[in-house]
């Protein structure tokens, strides 16, 4: 964990409501894919939470969508600003229980976390399946992306106006050795449900400090009662417990 | 005599700033970030009788200069508290820590506070009479002089430590309820916890914390724990903790010249986690801008 001041690189719009944010800065306390940073902004009291979309030295990359005042704020900002950001937050993927073909299911602006997992999967010789959902055409962003990499990639949408129709776990492959999730919370239950094999599904909780302070975001699971954002927000298949 | 230090209830700290309870953990994700032994102490997580989970989620909702948390007292029970937290923090915490004390009878703060009698690393008991995020206890106690006192009384009988007891603002007459406490026994009085507050989501249109209700904190809050540090200060004799939105040295200062022997740092330490540090270490040059040459002179002068 470490609390550094970035540089904003670009700041674009992707996708309906949805930003990339290049920044440069010091990346170092990141230390695996499915982490966040907690930025502050002027004018707010807490935090924004946003996943690392990827991270390479000196260079972060997030991918956020507008969804109240702070983000809205965010959207705002431009090349050349400066962002207070507290970095290395949370336990993020594990890589190493991936097996050959890993899945990746992504939902929404759950998406960005699963770019740089996909990044560090095909460096490592996997073979990787990715999941898109998205509700409708005009919110689809990072398809182009997941392929650059060289990731087998398909994309759903609820009503059907770009890809397949459906939801993510309408059009699961037959044969994937685990998967990784990240998206709303039907969604997660619904890959947990539909899943045939282990993995790893990160969660979102609203939150107050965003590294383990507070007891804002904690959760009960099957090993104990963890919090979002520092025992989290990547959980285990095996030690999720539904409570509603 | 160090310019900084002051004296809680007969134990010296070296600087009056001590990062409030549910704001800090057990210290060890502070100690991550800096050596935590710069601080004067720290009030650990509000500690029960049996483990409690706490209030179903969301838990937090944020506020113009300030936040609302329903947390509900989460915590490993006082057992796991003296056996694995307290071994942990003994590695990153040379000093005597603050300990934090709620329940939900008479007993259980008794009961809680017999036990943490007996370690050493404890240097003061915190008895919290006023959480204000859990049903039947918390700040039932503190809103009520006789329960106020009757919780000290039967704390003050199974303990040797500085008994120091935290207030809830959300009453008519805080005054009343210190003396109380004051008559009672008690070593000392924190002041002041969350006060009760509400946001409403205009998506949903319903409370954005789960529990409806919850503690408002942050710098907001800051000028109406001046007027009750204030006033209470001057009703007893014994020394008054100050908190409530402190989040810079001169807030430090204030709540100092507003009769606080020591002052706690809450909600601040969430949004910039070397708050408390930056506090200290701003101390010194800001006493210089203001003329003060050591803080125990300037407690209660205004």
């Amino acid at each position: 964990m470490k609390d550094t001041i970035f540089t904003i690189i670009e700041n674009k719009l992707i996708a309906k409501s949805v930003y990339q944010m290049t920044l440069s800065g010091d990346t170092t306390a990141i230390t695996a894919s499915g982490q966040f940073v907690n930025i502050q902004l002027d004018r707010f009291y807490l935090r924004r939470p946003i996943s690392v979309c990827d991270c390479e030295k000196d260079k972060l990359t997030l991918v956020y969508k507008v969804v109240g005042h702070g983000t809205e704020q965010m959207s705002r900002m431009q090349t050349g600003e400066k962002l207070l950001i507290l970095t290395g937050l949370g336990n993020g993927y594990d890589t190493s229980l991936s097996g050959d073909k890993p899945l990746l299911l992504g939902g929404g602006v759950g998406v960005p976390p699963l770019y740089l997992l996909a990044k560090q999967l095909i460096a490592e010789g996997k073979s990787v399946t990715v999941i898109l959902g998205f509700n409708t055409a005009d919110e689809v962003f990072f398809e182009r992306e997941f392929q650059a990499l060289g990731c087998d990639v398909t994309v759903a949408t609820a009503d059907g106006s770009c890809g397949k129709k459906g939801f993510v776990t309408d059009v699961l492959p037959d044969d994937y050795t685990y998967f990784y999730t990240c998206g709303p919370l039907p969604m997660l239950k619904a890959v947990f449900a539909k899943t045939n094999t282990s993995g790893q599904l990160s969660f979102e909780e609203r939150m107050g400090c965003g590294f383990g302070a507070c007891m804002g975001c904690s959760c009960k699971t099957i090993t104990g009662y963890k919090r979002i954002c520092k025992d989290g927000p990547v959980l285990q298949k095996e030690e999720i417990l539904w409570t509603d | 005599m160090d310019r900084l230090s002051t004296n809680l209830c007969g134990i010296e700290l070296s600087n009056p700033v001590i990062p409030a309870s549910g704001t800090f953990g057990y210290g060890y994700e502070f100690a991550e970030l800096y050596d935590i032994n710069i601080l004067g102490t720290f009030s650990f997580k509000g500690t029960t009788k049996d483990p409690r989970f706490g209030n179903p989620t969301p838990r937090i909702a944020e506020c113009t200069a300030g936040m609302i948390n329903a947390v509900g007292l989460q915590n490993p029970g006082v057992d796991k508290v003296i056996t694995e937290e307290l071994p942990k923090l003994k590695k990153v915490f040379h000093k005597p820590v603050m300990a934090n004390v709620s329940g939900f009878s008479v007993e259980d703060y008794a009961y809680t506070c017999e036990k943490l009698d007996r370690c050493d690393q404890v240097g003061w008991l915190e008895v919290n009479v006023s959480c204000p995020n859990v049903h039947g206890g918390g700040m039932s106690f503190g809103t009520d002089p006789k329960m106020a006192a009757e919780v000290t009384k039967a704390v003050k009988a199974v303990t040797k430590k500085p008994v120091i007891v935290k207030l809830s603002p959300n009453v008519t007459d805080i005054v009343s309820i210190a003396k109380a406490c004051e008559d009672a026994g008690a070593d000392g009085i924190s002041l002041i916890n969350t006060l009760l507050g509400m946001r409403i989501d205009l998506k949903t249109k319903r409370p954005v914390i789960a529990n409806k209700m919850g503690g408002f904190s942050g710098p907001a809050i800051l000028p109406v724990a001046l007027r009750m540090v204030y006033q209470v200060a001057h009703a007893v004799k014994i020394p008054v903790v100050g908190m409530g939105g402190v989040s810079t040295a001169e807030d430090v200062i204030e709540m100092m010249l507003a009769g606080a022997t020591a002052v706690e740092v809450g909600a601040q330490n969430l949004v910039d986690p070397y708050a408390s540090k930056r506090i200290v270490e701003a101390l010194p040059e800001t006493m210089d801008k203001y003329g003060i040459g050591n803080l125990r002179e300037i407690i209660g002068t205004a």
